[in-house]
């Protein structure tokens, strides 16, 4: 091993089946945000649609739910759900569950008001002339709307996963072994024999994320560019 | 709920509450002072510079605030270079909303359209006042809602701070909880303070969008 | 002959705004009614009523007798019977031209696809603009997005069609290639009621005009007595914004 690798500390990588280790956490993390943000797409689509309709119980309680999401943070959201639910309504959630239900709660909302948007970007001269057509409610929707929306919609939607990649690192904090986690566990076994593997295991943590989330934002951008 | 427990627990939150609006917003400066230098570079296609700061941007907004901390708090001293945590802090919000803000104000700056230069440049401007007296405001103004957004993003962002051993507001309810397990007094408290926090800013948000009624929103994360 | 269309004591308000008040027309088979009146006289409006586009107050829409109820179950089969073309064109960003046109007869009317196909295509012959079939919207100056707008409705062989200010946002030099579409509509006999700020092509097309002013039909007449000898101040003032 050439001293340069030994003293950046990325040495301790290549012992053992550590490599393997780190990635099996970063699956851990990947795995909550798929799950999360399948969740999140079919919640909020049908979230979003109902946005559009003009109730104003449906408009009050999406607008608090709106404002929650946005203004707290996801790490509080998941302290209560985790710590809290735990003491308020004696479950015992697992901190994967937690962080699912905590995660869906926040894409939902993220995704509902993006869906709204691209509802009502749509013109109504748009439903106005396939109703002129003699088109039903439902075929407006399945052959005109649905189709443009999804158009804007999708760079969107792909953006929301990077976010939720990013935002699934937070697991660690409730416990959960993920790959941050796994990195401690990784410099904290090999501290006498490599003390510099902080500097390389979290190096290659950040890449690792970067690696992930990168053609994800990537494609969503190229998508953008088609869609405009 | 405990009004015992909530009376003796406030004056830790207070001072926590301090403690992250004091890191959130020094941060959040930052983030402006380096998106504003990044959208130049960027807008004005300076060479070299403009490709460091795009590989910036997409390093910083693909990966997570959490991450990018435990990078600078605790691998950074093994390559020699100690920051203290709050610095960390600061430093690591500066850099993740700096690459957001650039992208917002590049974004601004791009879409003023080109006929405003011309219009400006037929009537005896030159470049650097049109830039100063044309350009510039509309930039600002269009972008608006999507720094709003980010400043609300980064205010949020501030909650894993407690991950490089700050004692800020997660910190402090983590740690109370654990000491004392009132979970509800310690969450109720959390979420109390980061409503101070944070919904003023989200106010002044929603009103700024619906002034500028610029068709974006934001584009935080 | 029974009417095509018979429009009776409409009243049509906008948040306590009377938009139209007591309107009444008939329309016969193959008339064509041309309607004219300053902008915000509610002409525009009175279309979109006739289709149920807007909810009315007050009166009733017939469709060969029958009422056109704008929230009954029967609304979409009776809007297939009367076509509209907007001002803004507004066809389908996301479909070809060929799409936008057979969208309706097969999804809406059950046609057979290539049947649909075929008349769409004979129907762009007509037009002009078969050679942009599988073209987009966004491809098409405005001019020729307003015929296929127009052929859109055509395919869905409607008893009446409607042209809500067609030429209103089109440049001077596209404005003949459309009213000439429409002129020849005219003259195989369609029934058609047109709204319209182009005078000369109003007096050509018309079989009878009706001048709309602050939501009520002020004077109506065969378009020669109409453009040379109005009967009514209004309708005299109103012809004569148009010269200078």
């Amino acid at each position: 091993m050439s001293p340069v690798i030994e003293s950046i500390g990325i040495d301790v990588l290549f012992k053992g089946n550590n490599m393997m280790r780190l990635l099996s956490g970063l699956m851990a993390a990947l795995k909550i945000s798929m799950i999360s943000v399948v969740l999140s797409i079919v919640i909020g689509l049908v979230l979003g649609m109902l946005m559009t309709l003009n109730k104003p119980a449906i408009k009050v309680v999406s607008r608090i739910y709106l404002e929650t999401v946005r203004i707290m943070p996801q790490m509080v959201l998941l302290f209560i759900v985790y710590f809290g639910a735990t003491k308020a309504m004696g479950l015992n959630l697992s901190a994967e569950t937690a962080s699912i239900i905590v995660f869906t709660f926040w894409g939902s909302a993220e995704m509902a008001d993006l869906v709204r948007g691209a509802l009502i970007s749509i013109p109504v001269i748009q439903y106005e002339s396939s109703y002129a057509l003699g088109m039903t409610g439902l075929q407006t929707y399945l052959y005109v709307i649905i189709p443009q929306t999804v158009r804007r919609l999708l760079p969107l939607a792909i953006n929301l996963i990077t976010r939720m990649i990013k935002t699934t690192s937070l697991v660690m904090m409730i416990g959960i072994v993920e790959v941050l986690k796994v990195g401690q566990q990784i410099i904290e076994a090999n501290r006498k024999s490599s003390p510099n593997a902080a500097f390389g295991v979290f190096a290659t943590v950040f890449l690792l994320y970067f690696i992930a989330c990168w053609p994800i934002s990537l494609l969503s951008r190229y998508l953008e560019k088609k869609a405009a | 709920m405990d009004t015992g427990a909530l009376n003796s627990y406030l004056p830790l939150y207070v001072r926590a509450f301090f403690l992250t609006v004091r890191i959130g917003w020094t941060g959040i400066a930052l983030s402006l002072a380096i998106g504003i230098a990044g959208a130049f570079v960027l807008h004005f296609k300076v060479p070299v510079l403009s490709k460091v700061i795009k590989a910036y941007v997409e390093l910083f907004r693909n990966t997570p605030l959490l991450v990018q901390l435990f990078f600078i708090y605790f691998g950074l001293p093994k390559a020699g270079i100690a920051i203290p945590a709050e610095t960390c802090g600061i430093l690591g919000l500066g850099l993740l909303g700096g690459s957001y803000m650039t992208e917002s104000l590049r974004s601004g700056l791009d879409a003023v359209p080109v006929s405003q230069t011309e219009s400006a440049l037929a009537l005896g401007f030159t470049k650097r006042r049109i830039f100063m007296y044309v350009i510039l405001p509309q930039a600002v103004i269009s972008t608006m809602p999507a720094v709003m957004a980010n400043i609300i993003f980064l205010l949020k962002e501030t909650s894993v701070f407690s991950a490089i051993s700050l004692m800020d507001l997660m910190f402090t309810a983590k740690d109370l909880i654990g000491l004392y397990y009132d979970t509800t007094e310690c969450l109720f408290l959390l979420v109390v303070f980061y409503m101070i926090m944070l919904l003023p800013v989200s106010m002044l948000g929603s009103f700024v969008e619906k002034k500028v009624r610029f068709g974006i929103y934001g584009d935080q994360v | 002959m029974d009417p095509i269309l018979t429009v009776e004591h409409l009243h049509k308000e906008f948040d306590g705004y009377t938009v139209l008040d007591d309107v009444n027309m008939t329309v016969n088979p193959g008339e064509v009614v041309v309607i004219v009146g300053p902008s915000g006289c509610g002409k525009s409006t009175f279309l979109r009523c006739l289709n149920g586009l807007e909810k009315i107050e007050d009166g009733k829409v017939l469709l060969d007798g029958k009422i056109i109820n704008p929230t009954g179950v029967d609304i979409a089969k009776d809007r297939q019977k009367i076509g509209m073309v907007f001002q803004s064109y507004d066809l389908f960003p996301h479909k070809t031209i060929l799409q936008n046109i057979t969208l309706a007869p097969v999804k809406v009317q059950g046609r057979n696809k290539d049947e649909a196909v075929r008349e769409a295509v004979s129907l762009l012959e007509r037009v002009g603009l078969s050679n942009k079939k599988d073209q987009y919207p966004r491809q098409l100056s405005g001019g020729q997005k307003q015929r296929v707008a127009i052929v859109r409705a055509l395919i869905m062989h409607p008893e009446i069609l409607l042209f809500d200010e067609v030429t209103a946002a089109l440049d001077p030099e596209m404005v003949r290639e459309v009213l000439e579409v429409v002129l020849s509509l005219a003259k195989e006999g369609r029934t058609m009621l047109i709204v319209t700020h182009e005078m000369a092509f109003a007096r050509a097309v018309a079989d009878r005009i009706v001048f709309i002013d602050g939501g009520r039909i002020v004077e109506e007449g065969r378009p020669d007595e109409f453009f040379t000898d109005p009967r009514t101040e209004r309708a005299r003032r109103f012809l004569d914004s148009f010269e200078y």
